[in-house]
């Protein structure tokens, strides 16, 4: 549970809003360690280690991030992000959008085979298409399909999306792992549940590892597929070992048994800085696609005050929770999106650490010590509320106490309450029985955040779990959904981000940074704004430095 | 004797119904519903998932349906399908798991007895002596440190400094390129780490129990009749002290086994052994019930057939049991 964001490999995932990385690369060591002895060379394995097991290998219908990144491996999408964070076609060559934005017609790539050898065409994204859109299909990412109005294959390499409404975010959704119809189409017609084929067992894809074992607990086997459209991956090997427990990944890593993963920030600060180490592996660190927040019910009144919320941003010290908690590694966050995104506004409103305008704000709201004994008072109730987190993961845990220690500072009496993670979704955001919440948001890679704060969305298992409500953003959100034009999109998510900086429908903590390790035997990492994994394919080791000849 | 081991297990089956039905519903009290196992919420997942999974799964039903639908099939040992999206058959995922986890456990029990006995004979026979008193201190350290604390430690020492021992896992990733007898090495010293870990407090416990057992035994009459009738001391010791101070010992073995179970999610967890413990550990907190119920199942069948086995074991080794009948319980 306790996972750092898991070394996610390749690009397309951060566009589903699943992968937690990407942006201002920066590598930590100095490129003089180990030299590259020759020039690039196909072979050796790379052995990755994962806390969890995988859930199954149709990626569509999972919802955990190791899932999602063996399904990377295996399975290509029909558009991915490049290093810099841009929309490119995969399986697409190139599309096009109609006049009036609500056609989307994909050229898809000739001489594309599938690990069998068959071709990908359209049938396939077709296919994809009506199996995320079936009620019956247990997936979390069917939503975004449904928009769609008309899905035609044209040719055997042309389809053709028509939309209801013009709908911009539709192009990150294509970024969708593609199934074969030719293996699955058939079940699915009869009715057979997929997750029963062996199709999830022992999948047939299209990306540029082969599948080739996964034993449950163990480890998942990955082979290079030489007939990949971009080109035969170096590496030829890739062993995912399943290490439950993240103490034990670690000392396996110093061991050198294993050649990538995620580090913890103390384990990147404190447990990982001497020189044998420097020596054999090189550590990365970007900013991760997502961010903390401390979150309000805003169903309770004394949330409602935006003067209250104001008054918390600007009590808490979000750079002693950077520098004490992630030691450092990560940056305040002001708004709802990740720096470094085309959409990313720089000069919204801030709140600097300031305990007396706290106190001022709290007072103009009312909240005031009656009766001296350092807790606030309105309507004769003292200002206390709980603070709820999920257990297992310490970062947010150490946040909550340090919250806390400052929220009493200017009066209001806090309490933290750890609950398990399903626990913690169950009972107290899905019944909205909270009072405040530590938690975090990954984010996809377009601005559309509909989801997180249309006053539409809140029901019980919809995202609004805060009860944000306000017509103008509501507006903005649906706005910026009807126009493919990032110049206007640009604005009007600007408008929104402003709104939300003044508002602080909930407190913007930080966005930490993604910080995995990789053995410097690894040639070829270009960190880029996308992280490291997105050139995963052209990784790789020169010859005298290969270690698994077999 | 044959009636007593019948009596044992016929009061055994309304035991094990209660446990099953106490089970199951601690799952449904407990909160949390299958298929929440992502850290963060992400923005583009919805919740349709939800109702869909609680109806694939019959989770609309009353608790008693639920409950009599799952009783039914699993009498016929049918635990039906993992909620898990690979969806494959419960009784496939644990048979894959169960040798692992029960040899890992037998292992352990060996060397606990093996050690463990004559340990405590050891102690006992010299009592207060330099041995017994370093064997106290290892007791105190053995009972005082805690398994995941040793556990790293080991690692650290065994895997990282010195490089001897591999430290997590079954099998090194060049397993299938080893001769046979490089194959057999390299899986027994997989095995090693875990082991020692496992064995530590339940050999401090046994050991301890075993020399104060037979402590007692030295003190009573009978041992000062055999000494008087000449018999020499190994006699006196061996054939009648000892056969009599284990008998306490012995019934623990069955006794021990519900806490080895439970100590294997530790250990599976932290050395990566795929057994039995490790999948309890990731069923619970992705709420796998089918899979959570089928282990728990499992478990208290072996602790009963454990406490059954201790109860005829004592019979054995204590003949007063078997002709009063009394039982132990």
């Amino acid at each position: 549970m306790n996972a750092p964001p898991a070394l996610s490999r390749r690009r397309f995932l951060t566009l589903l809003g699943l992968s937690p990385l990407a942006a201002c690369g920066r590598t930590e060591t100095a490129p003089e360690a180990a030299s590259p002895a020759g020039g690039p060379a196909y072979g050796d394995t790379l052995v990755d280690g994962s806390i969890g097991d995988i859930s199954g290998l149709i990626p569509n219908i999972t919802s955990d991030s190791s899932s999602h990144d063996i399904g990377n491996y295996v399975y290509s999408n029909l558009v991915r992000t490049d290093k810099d964070l841009r929309l490119e076609g995969e399986l697409a060559e190139g599309w096009d959008i109609s006049a009036d934005q609500l056609t989307i017609t994909f050229r898809l790539r000739k001489g594309v085979q599938w690990h069998d050898g068959q071709a990908v065409t359209a049938k396939d994204v077709d296919f994809t298409y009506r199996y995320m859109v079936d009620p019956k299909t247990p997936t979390a990412y069917g939503e975004p399909f449904r928009q769609v109005r008309q899905a035609e294959v044209v040719d055997p390499f042309t389809f053709r999306v028509t939309y209801e409404k013009p709908y911009s975010p539709a192009l990150q959704n294509w970024g969708i792992w593609i199934l074969p119809s030719h293996i699955l189409e058939g079940p699915w017609k009869a009715g057979v549940d997929l997750r029963t084929t062996p199709q999830n067992q022992h999948p047939i894809g299209s990306g540029p590892y082969l599948f080739r074992e996964w034993k449950t607990g163990e480890k998942i086997v990955l082979e290079a597929y030489p007939k990949y459209w971009e080109g035969r991956p170096y590496i030829n090997r890739i062993v995912t070992r399943i290490i439950p427990d993240q103490a034990t990944i670690f000392l396996e890593l110093k061991a050198g048994n294993i050649d990538m993963t995620g580090l913890t920030p103390i384990q990147y600060r404190r447990q990982t800085d001497y020189p044998a180490f420097h020596k054999t592996f090189n550590k990365y660190r970007y900013l991760a696609n997502g961010y903390a927040y401390l979150g309000f019910n805003l169903l309770d009144p004394r949330f409602q005050d935006k003067r209250v919320r104001q008054a918390m941003a600007h009590a808490i010290d979000k750079q002693e929770i950077i520098d004490g908690v992630l030691l450092g590694l990560g940056r305040p966050a002001v708004g709802p999106y990740k720096p470094g995104t085309w959409w990313y506004k720089e000069d919204v409103k801030t709140f600097p650490f300031d305990p007396e305008r706290a106190k001022a704000l709290l007072a103009e709201a009312g909240w005031k010590d009656k009766n001296s004994n350092g807790i606030l008072m309105k309507d004769g109730k003292p200002f206390s509320f709980t603070i709820r987190t999920n257990q297992g993961n310490q970062v947010r845990q150490q946040t909550a106490e340090i919250i806390q220690r400052r929220l009493r500072a200017i009066g209001i009496d806090v309490k933290v309450h750890i609950v398990e993670w399903a626990a913690f979704i169950n009972t107290f955001i899905r019944r909205k029985d909270y009072e405040a919440i530590i938690l975090g948001w990954g984010l996809g890679l377009d601005p559309d955040q509909y989801d997180i704060w249309n006053s539409s969305q809140t029901g019980p298992d919809q995202l609004n779990h805060i009860s944000y409500k306000n017509p103008e953003v509501d507006a903005l959100l649906e706005a910026g959904r009807r126009t493919f034009n990032e110049a206007e999109r640009k604005v009007i998510y600007g408008k929104f981000q402003d709104i939300m900086a003044e508002e602080q429908p909930v407190v913007f903590l930080y966005v930490s940074d993604a910080l995995p390790v990789v053995s410097s035997r690894v040639q070829g990492i270009a960190p880029a704004a996308a992280g490291i994994s997105y050139n995963f394919i052209k990784w790789y080791v020169p010859q005298n430095l290969q270690r698994y000849t077999r | 004797m044959l009636a007593y081991t019948i009596r044992r297990l016929l009061i055994s089956v309304p035991l094990l119904l209660g446990i099953l039905c106490l089970s199951f519903l601690m799952l449904k009290l407990a909160p949390g519903e299958p298929g929440v196992i992502q850290q963060d919420l992400q923005a583009r997942a919805s919740g349709a998932q939800r109702e869909t999974l609680r109806q694939m799964y019959g989770l609309d039903k009353p608790i008693y349906v639920q409950f009599g639908r799952w009783l039914w099939r699993a009498g016929r040992l049918d635990f039906g399908r993992s909620y898990m999206p690979d969806g494959r058959l419960v009784m496939a995922k644990i048979r894959e798991r169960i040798p692992i986890t029960l040899g890992l456990n037998v292992l352990e029990l060996v060397i606990i007895f093996s050690v463990a006995i004559p340990l405590g004979i050891l102690s006992a026979t010299r009592q207060y002596s330099a041995f017994d008193k370093s064997m106290t201190l290892f007791v105190f350290v053995g009972f005082a440190t805690p398994d995941f604390w040793l556990a790293l430690l080991v690692m650290l020492l065994f895997g990282v400094q010195l490089g001897w021992l591999p430290m997590s896992g079954l099998r090194s990733l060049n397993y299938e390129y080893l001769s046979s007898w490089g194959q057999v090495w390299d899986f027994l010293s997989h095995l090693i780490l875990p082991l020692l870990v496992a064995s530590f407090g339940g050999l401090a416990f046994l050991s301890r129990l075993m020399r104060g057992s037979l402590l007692e035994v030295i003190r009573q009459d009978y041992m000062r009749t055999a000494r008087a009738k000449g018999l020499p001391e190994r006699t006196v010791i061996y054939k009648h002290g000892v056969r009599n101070a284990v008998i306490p010992v012995v019934t623990l073995l069955g006794m021990m086994l519900p806490g080895l179970l439970g100590g294997s999610v530790f250990i599976e967890t932290v050395f990566a052994i795929p057994g039995m413990g490790q999948l309890f550990v990731q069923s619970a907190f992705s709420r796998d019930e089918p899979v959570l119920m089928a282990l728990i199942v499992i478990g208290a069948s072996l602790s009963l057939v454990g406490n059954i086995l201790a109860d005829i074991s004592y019979g054995l080794v204590d003949p007063r049991i078997r002709v009063t009948g009394g039982g132990t319980e």
